[in-house]
């Protein structure tokens, strides 16, 4: 086989077969850099956000006007339908409001406890808007509009409303891209608020389509962990801040080793909705600062 | 040049639409892959050369936002790109069976080469799942899109040979 030449003028040209064979080398060379060291990514973001960045910001607007379009197209059509089935829910709500009112008494005391009151007021936060979401279905990283020149960093934790989104894993000059824990790779180290056991939420590709996320891990040998039990980011964490909700478990069985529990837990932000979240602009550990 | 110029814009969009209205739009949280579309199309069209370097470009873009690590993207594209310019000389313009046929396995290779090396490497060994449930649907969609955006290709591709032809023959 002798390497095809198409053009045969004035005009250098490379044979596939070494252009293949150069820029596969390219390609290896560059995971093995990024995988290793970090040194690539800034020159290399920055050119993504002078480009990229702000055109997905304006498309992305016409991408939630059309998926809101789509959604109330779908809602019409059960409007009528979940408008009786609300009018019953109503009575049942009020009983139920009851019952959340005294858990909020719980609550307050719970947070008390673990000084957990204001204390997602005292960190500085930055809200931002989602721009884009991973190119492929496998991952559930998003980028948001901000980045080192509105003071974000590597590591940030982002929230939404009251829970736990992710943390930024990558950032250029006017966008970072965030990881969040529902993403596979994912993996937080939680406890649960109630007794203090820690356990490793992990994200997995297979529970997105049912809302959920699993955690492992969780010793406890006292059985006091129960089915609502709110989790939320453990002290021993070294990328989350303390006590940021991460969401209820929503089931819990013993492992096979009978030592450790593992299940599932229902996080407290709406992935499949998220549209604006706000970043902490606080470091659990500061550069540097070890 | 004007080819050159062309092919950025298309690979921008592609992205850009890829992460924005497709995300918008998306049935069941599952997006189309323009750029693998476009990769191929390009591949088949154009011959090896142009297929590896499309799909070089397009899987680095995808890296600087959504990658991990720098190049997995890059190499898996250039690879499909280049395997589709080895049909180049059974193309004609007017078959999209062809096409379509291309399209479809390079979706399902990338799919594979993607689970391959971000999942089975983390030991993660539900293939069956990721095969219904990301790689198939995947699939599907992208050869839905693919009867729309794959004329718009052709178009634009024969649009340009026909400049090319016009330009190299004045020089003549």
């Amino acid at each position: 086989m002798s390497p095809i030449v198409k053009k045969k003028g004035e005009k250098f040209t490379l044979p596939g077969k070494y252009l293949l064979f150069i820029l596969t080398l390219l390609c290896t060379g560059l995971i093995v850099i990024t995988f290793n060291t970090n040194f690539l990514s800034e020159p290399v973001s920055a050119l993504g956000g002078a480009v990229i960045a702000p055109l997905q910001e304006g498309i992305s607007k016409a991408g939630s006007w059309l998926s809101t379009r789509s959604r109330e197209l779908v809602q019409i059509r059960s409007l009528l339908e979940e408008n009786e089935k609300l009018r019953a829910e109503i009575d049942e709500l009020t009983m139920e409001n009851i019952r959340l009112q005294q858990d909020r008494y719980e609550l307050t005391n719970l947070r008390e406890l673990y000084d957990l009151d204001a204390q997602y007021d005292e960190y500085e936060k930055v809200g931002a808007r989602i721009i884009a979401r991973d190119s492929g279905n496998w991952f559930h990283s998003f980028e948001i509009n901000k980045g080192t020149e509105h003071g974000l960093a590597i590591d940030m934790n982002v929230m939404a409303g009251s829970g736990l989104v992710g943390r930024i894993v990558d950032v250029g000059p006017n966008w970072s891209k965030v990881m969040s824990i529902i993403d596979d790779n994912s993996n937080t180290s939680g406890m649960v608020l109630s007794t203090s056991d820690n356990l490793i939420v992990s994200g997995d590709l297979r529970l997105y389509a049912e809302g959920v996320i699993s955690f492992e891990k969780l010793i406890d040998s006292a059985d006091r962990v129960v089915e609502g039990d709110k989790i939320v980011t453990s002290n021993i964490s070294d990328k989350y801040l303390p006590g940021i909700l991460i969401g209820y478990i929503s089931s819990i069985s013993v492992d096979s080793n009978n030592l450790t529990k593992s299940g599932l837990i229902t996080p407290a932000v709406d992935f499949e909705h998220l549209e604006e979240v706000l970043v902490i602009t606080q470091l659990k550990q500061p550069p540097g600062g070890n | 040049m004007r080819r050159f110029i062309v092919s950025v814009l298309l690979i921008i969009i592609c992205f850009l639409l890829q992460t924005t209205v497709f995300k918008g739009i998306a049935f069941g949280g599952i997006v189309p892959n323009l750029l693998i579309i476009l990769t191929a199309s390009f591949g088949f069209m154009r011959g090896e050369s142009t297929g590896l370097i499309i799909g070089f470009f397009c899987g680095f873009l995808a890296d600087i936002f959504f990658g991990n690590v720098l190049g997995l993207n890059a190499m898996i594209y250039m690879y499909i790109g280049y395997a589709n310019g080895k049909f180049h000389r059974i193309f004609y313009p007017d078959d999209i069976k062809l096409p379509l046929c291309l399209i479809l396995f390079s979706d399902l290779a990338y799919g594979f080469l993607y689970y391959i090396t971000l999942f089975l490497m983390r030991a993660r060994f539900y293939i069956r799942y990721y095969f219904l449930h990301i790689i198939l649907p995947e699939v599907v969609y992208t050869l839905l899109i693919t009867l729309l955006l794959y004329p718009l290709i052709l178009w634009l591709n024969k649009k340009l040979e026909d400049a090319e032809e016009r330009s190299a023959r004045k020089f003549v």
